[in-house]
């Protein structure tokens, strides 16, 4: 089994999909803590027009994914925590699949591209996606770990945080920018359909089993790390996708934290 | 010196008229108990006096000075919503964390501030469950942790919104007991935001009661008669005083002692 190092690919797989599940892990404690998994989910899916409109004017998807995540980031950050939000981000995220869809049909050189898109490649991540991937692994945890004080202090108790002076809506626009860059990240990983997988299976259940802030976000991403790599090895052993195992054991370890949760309230 | 005063204060929320000219004076010291039915605007009320919602007219003075955000001067308990109440961090995290929440950074809190929700902690008598869970704490034992935290940074004025939601009858008045204490050991004023006047009737000084953009301050039974609680519904009520409690009644239906928990 440890043949599988051999291989140049396998080596870059297990070191973009260590780097996405730190990052995520970290990113997603914060998410499923202030309720805006969907937020993420979200964000996700308004990467794939960018992804695929980026491969028709040539440039390079992961390029225009993350440009989209981004700006949708943003967008999602000023709403704020006001009425019909979800509403408009559902709204938004199937516009934009149908976008991609769109994008798609005129680019019909490779479909195999727009697999990867949605579920993910990590078999063909470069050495050179590697390097970008740990560069925006390196900026994204430095701001989340400048903004987590008041981002904690804003998720947990928005009323007494912004007497205190927090302000609420630059906290969480600053929040969603991060989300955006590390949901950028894990699609490479398990592409956009399947984010959920990364940056809300592990902090949620991490969620259930540690107590304490910083306890939960390292448990977050090791459980993130390991799914990941798990995923990696099964895909090895079987030859079935890797994203289809990475969903499986997310889900696995989800429901296991809930079980054993409700047996220990019991 | 006054605490608060309201000089023709005009307020609204969400659009709403909550209050409409009125004057009022809080002086340092008072245990206020601020009352008004469901959406009558307390709340509104004690987000303009920590400076979060600016009034349409009129003038409010805090200690002395404008209302301003983040004024370290004022104390401020919030009503407890479904964030705070399912986490799993200690209550010593959750106070000293309040301590510096404002600061940039990773949530780790400095020597002072370790000392200063430690002694938050102490004046509230909640040193023994700090290192609980929150999640595990009961109601009353939440609200002590909470209390806790509006203590941080010394305050001159407490804030205290609807802190009695869903506790019994026994952690109420520990709580109102609680607040009573903290307002008289250090002379500061604290308001008290509640549904329900019975709990507070023996500590309150005066009673701040709204309803239908105005408002009436005053001893108990200055606030709380038939005249005055008509006025501030805008409908008849009657004021009923049976072995030393006050019901407060519409056509013959009791008001607000059973309202229900919101989130508005």
């Amino acid at each position: 089994m440890f043949t599988m190092l051999e291989y140049d690919f396998m080596r870059n797989a297990f070191a973009a999909s260590a780097i996405v599940g730190i990052v995520a892990g970290a990113v997603g404690y914060f998410l499923v803590l202030r309720g805006q998994t969907f937020a993420g989910h979200a964000l996700a899916h308004v990467g794939f027009p960018g992804a695929t409109g980026a491969g028709l004017i040539g440039l390079s998807p992961f390029f225009g994914l993350t440009a989209f995540t981004l700006a949708a980031g943003i967008g999602i950050g000023l709403l704020g925590e006001r009425a019909h939000r979800d509403v408009a981000i559902g709204i938004v995220l199937t516009l934009s699949l149908g976008l991609g869809l769109l994008f798609l049909h005129f680019y019909t050189s490779n479909a195999t591209q727009a697999t990867s898109v949605l579920f993910g490649n990590v078999l063909g991540i470069s050495l050179d996606t590697v390097a970008v991937l740990a560069a925006m692994a390196l900026v994204t945890l430095a701001a989340l770990t400048f903004i987590a004080r008041p981002l904690l202090f804003a998720s947990l108790q928005p009323e007494l945080a912004e007497a205190k002076g927090v302000g609420l809506d630059l906290v969480s626009t600053l929040f969603m920018i991060i989300v955006a860059v590390a949901t950028a990240e894990a699609t490479q990983i398990v592409g956009v359909l399947l984010v959920f997988a990364l940056m809300v299976a592990p902090a949620a259940a991490s969620h259930l089993l540690a107590r304490g802030v910083l306890a939960g976000i390292l448990v977050s991403i090791l459980i993130g790390v390991a799914i990941a790599w798990g995923g990696l090895v099964l895909a090895y052993l079987t030859d079935w996708p890797t994203s289809f195992f990475i969903t499986a054991l997310g889900a696995g370890v989800y429901i296991s934290a809930a079980v054993a949760d409700k047996l220990r309230k019991a | 010196m006054n605490a608060v005063t309201f000089d023709h204060v005009t307020l609204a929320y969400g659009g709403r008229r909550v209050l409409s000219g009125v004057s009022f004076a809080i002086p340092q010291g008072e245990f206020v108990a601020l009352l008004g039915a469901n959406g009558a605007g307390k709340t509104t009320i004690l987000r303009a006096i920590l400076g979060l919602v600016r009034p349409q007219g009129g003038t409010i003075t805090v200690l002395g000075e404008a209302p301003r955000r983040g004024n370290p001067a004022i104390g401020y308990v919030p009503q407890l919503r479904r964030g705070a109440a399912q986490t799993s961090i200690s209550g010593f995290d959750l106070v000293a964390g309040a301590a510096g929440g404002h600061r940039w950074g990773w949530p780790v809190a400095s020597a002072t501030e370790k000392v200063a929700a430690w002694k938050a902690l102490e004046q509230v008598g909640a040193t023994d469950i700090a290192k609980r869970p929150f999640d595990r704490l009961s109601g009353g034992e939440r609200q002590r942790i909470l209390i806790a935290q509006a203590l941080i940074g010394e305050p001159k004025l407490l804030l205290l919104d609807e802190p009695l939601i869903s506790l019994d009858a026994g952690h109420q008045r520990t709580i109102i007991e609680l607040a009573h204490e903290l307002g008289e050991r250090r002379g500061i004023a604290v308001i008290f935001c509640s549904h329900d006047i019975n709990p507070l009737i023996k500590v309150a000084d005066e009673v701040l009661y709204v309803g239908n953009g105005k408002a009436a301050i005053g001893g108990v039974d200055e606030v709380i008669n038939g005249p005055v609680l008509s006025d501030l519904y805008g409908t008849p009520i009657s004021v009923a005083h049976v072995n030393g409690r006050i019901f407060v009644m519409a056509d013959g239906i009791e008001l607000e002692s059973h309202a229900h928990v919101h989130d508005a």
